[in-house]
């Protein structure tokens, strides 16, 4: 009798947890269908008015269109909306992995100082004139911030390596790094020019008009690099979940598994963050969405994290067109307007556990 | 059938010394060994030092084993994880360390056996947050288990489980261990436990082994004074099996 009821029960676990792979299937497949809708709307939108047809028109057949159509949904919008795409993805992986490494819910490039460090990194060139690295001065903010944001990467990941250092004293440092560069920016914005104070809030406020395809290229590539990394790592980054001494207990290298991913994602966090600024909401919230809707196993959470990254910011993107008309708000500002909503809904409906 | 030796092992924490010149006889597979000594003692580091989780002198010497380093699982004394996982997912985790993203149709059958032979296979789709602590224990007993190991380590693995389940778990690792070949190194404080499943027994104190031996031989009313400070008898009870009756503490001199 108990022999049979074991048996039943075991496959009835095999069957639930293949079910469950669908049911995570499917949801990943939901949320890349929403990202092309978003993606579509997002080149169908602007300040010039062009009818829907039109525009797939000069998407699909772009030699049949005029060039003025041509221009401004190619070499325009396109960059943009598929900016939208590659940074919303780098800065939600890079906090679903900060926050993997370092067990901590609150771990982000924004809340961990990494993008307050790139801004004040900006802004020092474009307040000061001043070039960290003092070659190829047309791109002294995007490398000024990129430096920065490495530095304050690298700070956090060696002070994690030190011993006696946990988790909650990385989260500590990395609250003092926000202060002190912000502290720091705000300086040089009480001494900065008019002209420049300008572009320094502007550029802190988080923009993608000043997307480019060299810029998509380029965020592009360094998700191409950052993925296979993870993904090769999955069941080891989970395994982290379990805590440091199961997960060492696996035969994981666990300061090996951490540094190599901190070094990944301060290059995903720092590469956006010097193209458009500050963008702070998707890093911290864009994980904990996918987390919510797929759990912790890196096979799904890695996949949703980039996705729910990108639409996240995607979306934001429309709504940054479309809350004004004729204008388009910066999208640093519009992220928390449109992530928090959505994210207090998954939290107080999702009865499970998010953390 | 796969063997353990400790040669003049030790463990440090940094600067700190903690274990010294730990040496033990031949470990045999087959049976379950108690390590026991008080807490704070060791018996969580000897582990850890076993598994090439803790640095320090000396050699480990491990024979007739089929995995080489891999042989070797350590079940860590803590627990608590708050994971999004399912408790399903987690023991899986487990069982993949090191392999593809490709999950085969044996490897879940593995998995099923396993939560069965525990009897946790309700849990299976609960949320490793929402679990009790003995619900907890079980499932790490689990994670141990489908890893397949020659040597298994396991720290405390009974000290939030009911009576019931103490005695289902030990009972169900000595089969298994009898039957597999595995060598089962268990650390424990009940020591009535040490006297009834393992035949064996290392008892550490203050970072050195003080006896080691047949269980029967070592847990005595001797030791239990000079390590526990305990005044107490085994005796034998009305069944023939040796328990330990504690009568009181010892002052601190
Ligand atoms: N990470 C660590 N860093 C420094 N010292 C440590 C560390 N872990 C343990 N120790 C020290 O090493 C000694 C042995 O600890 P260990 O955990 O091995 O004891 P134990 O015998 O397992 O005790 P318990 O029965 O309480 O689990 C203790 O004095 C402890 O304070
Ligand atoms: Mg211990």
């Amino acid at each position: 009798m108990t022999a049979i009821a074991e048996e039943i029960a075991g496959i009835e676990g095999r069957g639930r947890y293949r079910a469950l792979v669908v049911r995570r299937l499917v949801m990943l497949s939901g949320l890349l269908a929403a990202l092309f809708v978003s993606v579509a709307v997002d080149m169908a939108l602007g300040p010039a008015n062009y009818p829907l047809s039109d525009v797939l028109t000069a998407l699909f057949w772009a030699e049949t269109v005029g060039d003025q159509l041509r221009v401004v949904i190619w070499d325009i919008r396109m960059p943009i909306a598929l900016m939208a795409v590659t940074v919303g993805a780098s800065l939600s992986l890079a906090g679903a992995q900060m926050q993997t490494i370092l067990a901590n819910p609150l771990a982000s490039p924004f809340t961990l100082g990494i993008s307050a460090a790139a801004g004040f990194g900006a802004a020092l060139g474009l307040v000061a004139g001043v070039a960290v690295f003092p070659v190829a001065v047309q791109y002294m903010v995007p490398i000024n911030a990129f430096l920065m944001a490495m530095v304050a990467a690298l700070f956090i990941h060696f002070a994690s390596t030190m011993r006696g250092v946990t988790v909650e004293t990385i989260v500590l440092l990395g609250i003092a790094l926000v202060f002190t560069f912000n502290a720091a920016l705000s300086l040089l914005e009480y001494l900065a020019s008019e002209q420049a104070l300008a572009a320094v809030v502007f550029w802190t406020m988080g923009s993608l008009t000043k997307a480019t395809w060299p810029k998509v290229w380029v965020t592009a590539a360094v998700l191409l690099v950052a993925v296979p990394v993870f993904a090769r790592r999955a069941w080891a980054l989970t395994a982290l979940r379990l805590g440091e001494d199961k997960a060492a207990s696996f035969g994981i290298d666990v300061r090996r598994l951490r540094l190599e991913t901190m070094l990944t994602v301060s290059l995903l966090a720092a590469i956006p963050v010097s193209f458009v600024g500050t963008i702070g909401f998707v890093g911290l919230v864009g994980p904990h969405i996918a987390r919510m809707l797929v759990g912790e196993d890196q096979r799904f959470f890695l996949p949703a994290s980039v996705l729910c990254g990108s639409l996240l910011l995607s979306v934001t993107s429309v709504v940054s067109k479309t809350l004004i008309p004729g204008a388009v708000l910066p999208i640093g500002i519009i992220t928390a307007l449109v992530g928090v909503p959505f994210f207090f809904v998954l939290i107080f409906t999702n009865r499970k556990r998010a953390w | 059938m796969v063997s353990l030796a400790l040669k003049d092992v030790g463990a440090t924490y940094g600067r700190r010394v903690v274990l010294s010149d730990i040496n033990t006889g031949v470990l045999k597979g087959g049976q379950l060994t108690a390590v026991i000594g008080p807490n704070a003692a060791g018996k969580s580091t000897v582990f850890k030092r076993i598994a090439g989780l803790a640095a320090g002198p000396g050699l480990v010497h491990l024979s007739d084993t089929a995995k080489g380093s891999e042989a070797i699982c350590y079940m860590p004394q803590d627990t608590g994880a708050n994971a999004v996982l399912t408790v399903y997912e987690s023991v899986l985790l487990s069982a993949k360390q090191g392999s593809g993203w490709k999950v085969k149709d044996g490897e879940l059958q593995e998995i099923d056996r396993v939560l069965a032979a525990l009897k946790i296979n309700e849990l299976a789709f609960r949320g490793l947050g929402e679990l009790s602590g003995g619900q907890r224990q079980l499932v790490s007993i689990a994670q141990a288990l489908v890893r397949k190991p020659e040597v298994l380590l396991m720290d405390e693995p009974t000290s939030a489980l009911d009576l019931f389940r103490q005695i289902e778990v030990l009972g169900f690792m000595k089969r298994l261990a009898t039957q597999s070949g595995m060598a089962v190194l268990i650390a424990l404080h009940d020591l009535n436990h040490a006297l009834r499943y393992c035949e064996d027994t290392i008892v550490i104190s203050d970072g050195s082994v003080v006896a080691s031996g047949p269980t029967h031989a070592v847990v005595t009313a001797d030791m239990l004074k000079s390590v526990y400070r305990v005044e107490a008898r085994v005796e034998a009870c009305s069944r023939g099996r040796p328990v330990i009756i504690v009568d009181d503490s010892i002052a601190l001199g």
